[in-house]
């Protein structure tokens, strides 16, 4: 991938490279460090000074109901005490997003290209997959997936089974693979038709002119809204506790019962959680923006 | 109405695919009623989220720092946190922070309703994407248009009612058409705070009736029916703003 | 507030006094200063060419003229009204005051005869019917006839400029203001423009024109100014600017562009 974009600014590979004035390649520059970045480090400190405070061996239960009856913890506290076990839990978002993204990526370039095929049928149905579930709500395609993927399933006598955690990876799998598939076309859209041209004119058998000349440039431009679906599907990764799946938001309301059920623990607990995804998803859509910027394109 | 339920049960008879809402009298009021709640969210959270938007736009233009910073506060921490733990920190957790009232029978209850902080959610949600979607609108807008008005006596709220907003609007039509079908399908996370929408009714029924594949995909196309229409709508009253030679070639 | 020499302010214009007078004008933008002390009188009627170099000040003269502006000090009377006050009626200035921008500056969501109809019907609250037979008039003025419901963007520049001094004269402007309106259109196109100008001038409108062409400002003008890096230069009706320019700036800069 970098290989082609670099490939691409080398001037043998642009013929009129030329005849244009040579164009600046800013690094990308770090942010200028202003309050917000503070308030942001000071919060992600907080999270990991926690979680380091709170890696220190449990009180044994009894101790800690004791201490319970004696003084019910704060919710500083509690959150300090569970932090480690809830951010497993937010890792295993993390895990689950990682693998959708990959799946639905490499599904959505092929449906994406079957979307620009020559062959009319391949184009249409894959036009109608990619709108069916483009315009589904990700929690019914993930209650989709659970349902109507078997639990198991048999190869030549072999019995695989497919746990839960990993239908869910095909539910959030199924909306990127649409969301990639449309943005690929896209993007693929927005290229001067010259570039088909002179590819065919050159000789360019049709899918060496895709691979080797419409992707690599594709690439570009699909970067910050791919990165912006990354974020979207990572956010969307909390689903997965409404049907089952043991992540992040099953894990807090876990602690909150562990916790007696108090009901002034629930704002504490699910702002945890919410800081949790803003620390990691924000930085995200900084960049995104940056790139946005860079690049000149709108998403 | 009476051969739609026996063409229904001729179905069921004849392939297996149980289409219970066709006719169980139950099912099927469960069923249109979760639609029209579907329904009723999104165009009240769609009511609500685009005045979020507009004042927001407003706001963020204001002189004073502290107004600004809030709203961009707002703006930052709802787009990058998930819906759905919105959902619960509001209806779990600040639900319990408000005072209690006493209902018709003299109960305690709480200040809003499962469906009413499923709209609050919902509302700030989308609202914090409509702001920067306006606000892109309004910058779009030339300064020079705004002079013109300007030198033709338009005091600035006039400039703003009869030149700016209608330009603005059109400017950002196609990405609030995007904001709104994406506020119709979140509506289904009122799922999780059990408001009886169209996934809460399906998957009461299909718990019911046993028939899951069958009104899975009965729930998938009512989905794409109703974001199909919504969409339709919206390109229609785009179309219906569109002015000859201006804004077209934008986007991609 | 200074009270200018000349004119007293506030008294009841009559039409023998200047229309407008500029007194001492000073106006900067940061660290630039781009007017530096201009005066000028016209009198009602008149048609007035300012020519310079670009960046001389020309174009935001003619903008402090109706209080798009702001200025720094000194004194800009129109039929005696001072604009440099903050009590300053904009609305009332600029009813008497139009302005004709370079980039048109139509609205591009309203059809022709709807961007002239706009200003009278929503700012000075005329009745719609009168309105829409006087700006179909004015279209017609301007040649326009039969483009009343296209939009903005179906039309080109000449045509599109033209709509703007219509919709600038529904108003019943008493002075026009161009600010080089010819500069941002197609060679084909500038004549059209011109000569509705023209017209306008030997109706006997008052004009102040920021202009660059030599040729029209020496036809249609009752006098020149000539402006040099925020300063008058010199003025003086266009035969004798012409002929025998006395400062050498002018004559460079005539030297160049005739």
């Amino acid at each position: 991938m970098s290989d082609a974009m670099l490939d691409r600014e080398h001037p043998a590979h642009r013929p009129f490279a030329v005849l244009l004035p040579p164009r600046e390649r800013r690094p990308l520059e770090l942010p200028r460090l202003n309050t917000r970045h503070v308030v942001f480090f000071v919060a992600v400190a907080l999270v990991v000074a926690g979680s380091a405070v709170a890696q220190a061996p449990d009180a044994p239960p009894a101790a800690a109901t004791e201490a319970l009856i004696a003084a019910p913890a704060t919710p500083l506290s509690v959150i300090i005490k569970w932090a480690p076990f809830l951010l497993k839990g937010f890792i295993f978002n993390i895990v689950i997003s990682i693998a959708a993204m990959a799946l639905g990526t490499f599904f959505g370039v092929l449906l994406g290209l079957g979307q620009i095929s020559l062959k009319g049928w391949i184009r249409k149905s894959s036009w109608f997959v990619t709108q069916f579930f483009r315009n589904a709500p990700w929690l019914v395609l993930l209650f989709f997936a659970m349902f109507m993927i078997p639990f198991q399933f048999t190869v030549f006598g072999v019995t695989i089974p497919l746990p839960d955690w990993f239908k869910a990876i095909i539910g959030f799998a199924l909306p990127v693979m649409a969301n990639v598939s449309e943005l690929l076309r896209g993007a693929i859209r927005s290229l001067p038709s010259g570039q088909w041209d002179a590819a065919e004119s050159l000789a360019f058998p049709r899918g060496k002119t895709i691979r080797q000349i419409i992707l690599p440039q594709c690439v570009k431009r699909m970067l910050p809204p791919w990165m912006n679906l990354y974020s979207l599907i990572t956010m969307a990764t909390v689903l997965a506790s409404i049907v089952g799946v043991g992540e992040m938001l099953t894990l807090t309301a876990q602690v909150h019962a562990a916790e007696g059920g108090r009901a002034e623990l629930f704002a504490p607990l699910y702002g945890f959680a919410g800081l949790c995804f803003f620390a990691y998803c924000w930085p995200i859509s900084k960049l995104t923006q940056r790139l946005e910027r860079r690049y000149n394109v709108k998403t | 109405m009476e051969a739609l339920a026996e063409w229904g049960r001729a179905l069921y008879e004849a392939t297996g695919i149980n289409l219970t809402i066709l006719y169980d009298q139950f099912d099927q009021s469960r069923f249109i009623s979760g639609i029209w709640m579907t329904i009723y969210l999104s165009i009240i959270s769609l009511f609500f989220s685009v005045i979020i938007g507009v004042v927001g736009a407003w706001a963020q233009g204001s002189p004073i720092k502290a107004v600004r910073w809030a709203i961009n506060g707002f703006i930052v921490l709802f787009r990058n946190t998930p819906p759905l733990v919105q959902i619960f920190f509001f209806y779990f957790g600040i639900s319990n922070l408000l005072p209690y009232v006493e209902d018709a029978d003299g109960m305690r209850a709480p200040l809003f309703t499962n469906i009413q902080w499923a709209i609050i959610s919902l509302s700030l949600f989308a609202g914090a994407f409509n702001i920067e979607i306006f606000r892109s609108g309004i910058e779009a807008v030339p300064k020079s248009t705004l002079e013109a008005a300007e030198a033709l006596g338009y005091t600035r709220l006039g400039a703003y009612r009869h030149i700016v907003l209608p330009l603005a609007i059109r400017v950002c039509l196609p990405a609030l058409n995007n904001n709104l079908v994406n506020l119709l399908k979140t509506t289904s996370l009122a799922y999780a705070i059990a408001v009886p929408e169209l996934l809460y009714a399906s998957k009461q029924i299909w718990t019911d009736a046993q028939n899951v594949p069958t009104m899975m995909v009965v729930l998938l196309l009512t989905y794409v029916a109703l974001v199909g229409v919504l969409v339709w709508a919206m390109n229609a009253w785009e179309r219906s703003m569109a002015v000859p030679g201006y804004g077209q070639g934008r986007g991609r | 507030m200074k009270q200018p020499i000349g004119t007293p302010a506030g008294v009841l214009w009559t039409p023998e006094q200047p229309i407008i007078s500029v007194v001492d004008v000073r106006k900067s933008f940061g660290a630039f200063e781009v007017l530096k002390g201009v005066s000028l009188d016209v009198k009602k009627g008149e048609a007035i060419c300012i020519i310079g170099p670009s960046g001389s000040g020309k174009s935001t003269l003619i903008r402090c003229i109706n209080a798009l502006v702001e200025i720094d000090s000194g004194s800009i009377l129109v039929e005696n009204q001072e604009v440099n006050d903050e009590r300053l009626d904009k609305l009332k200035l600029r009813r008497k005051v139009g302005m004709v921008f370079q980039q048109y500056n139509l609205f591009p969501h309203k059809t022709a005869l709807q961007n002239v109809m706009m200003a009278p019907i929503n700012v000075l609250k005329q009745d719609k019917k009168e309105v829409e037979e006087r700006a179909r008039k004015l279209l017609a003025k301007v040649r326009l006839t039969g483009k009343e419901n296209n939009y903005p963007g179906e039309l080109s520049g000449g045509q599109q400029q033209r709509v703007a001094i219509a919709r600038s004269l529904a108003m019943r402007p008493d002075i026009m203001l161009f600010d080089e309106v010819t500069a941002a259109l197609d060679p084909e196109t500038v004549k059209e423009v011109l000569v509705t100008i023209r017209e306008l001038a030997e109706e006997g409108m008052t004009c102040l024109l920021v202009t660059h062409e030599m040729k029209f400002a020496r036809d249609v003008a009752d006098h020149i100014y000539f402006t040099d890096k925020g300063v008058i230069v010199e003025h003086a009706p266009p035969a004798e600017f012409f002929e025998n320019a006395k400062d050498e700036r002018t004559k460079t800069f005539l030297g160049q562009i005739l």
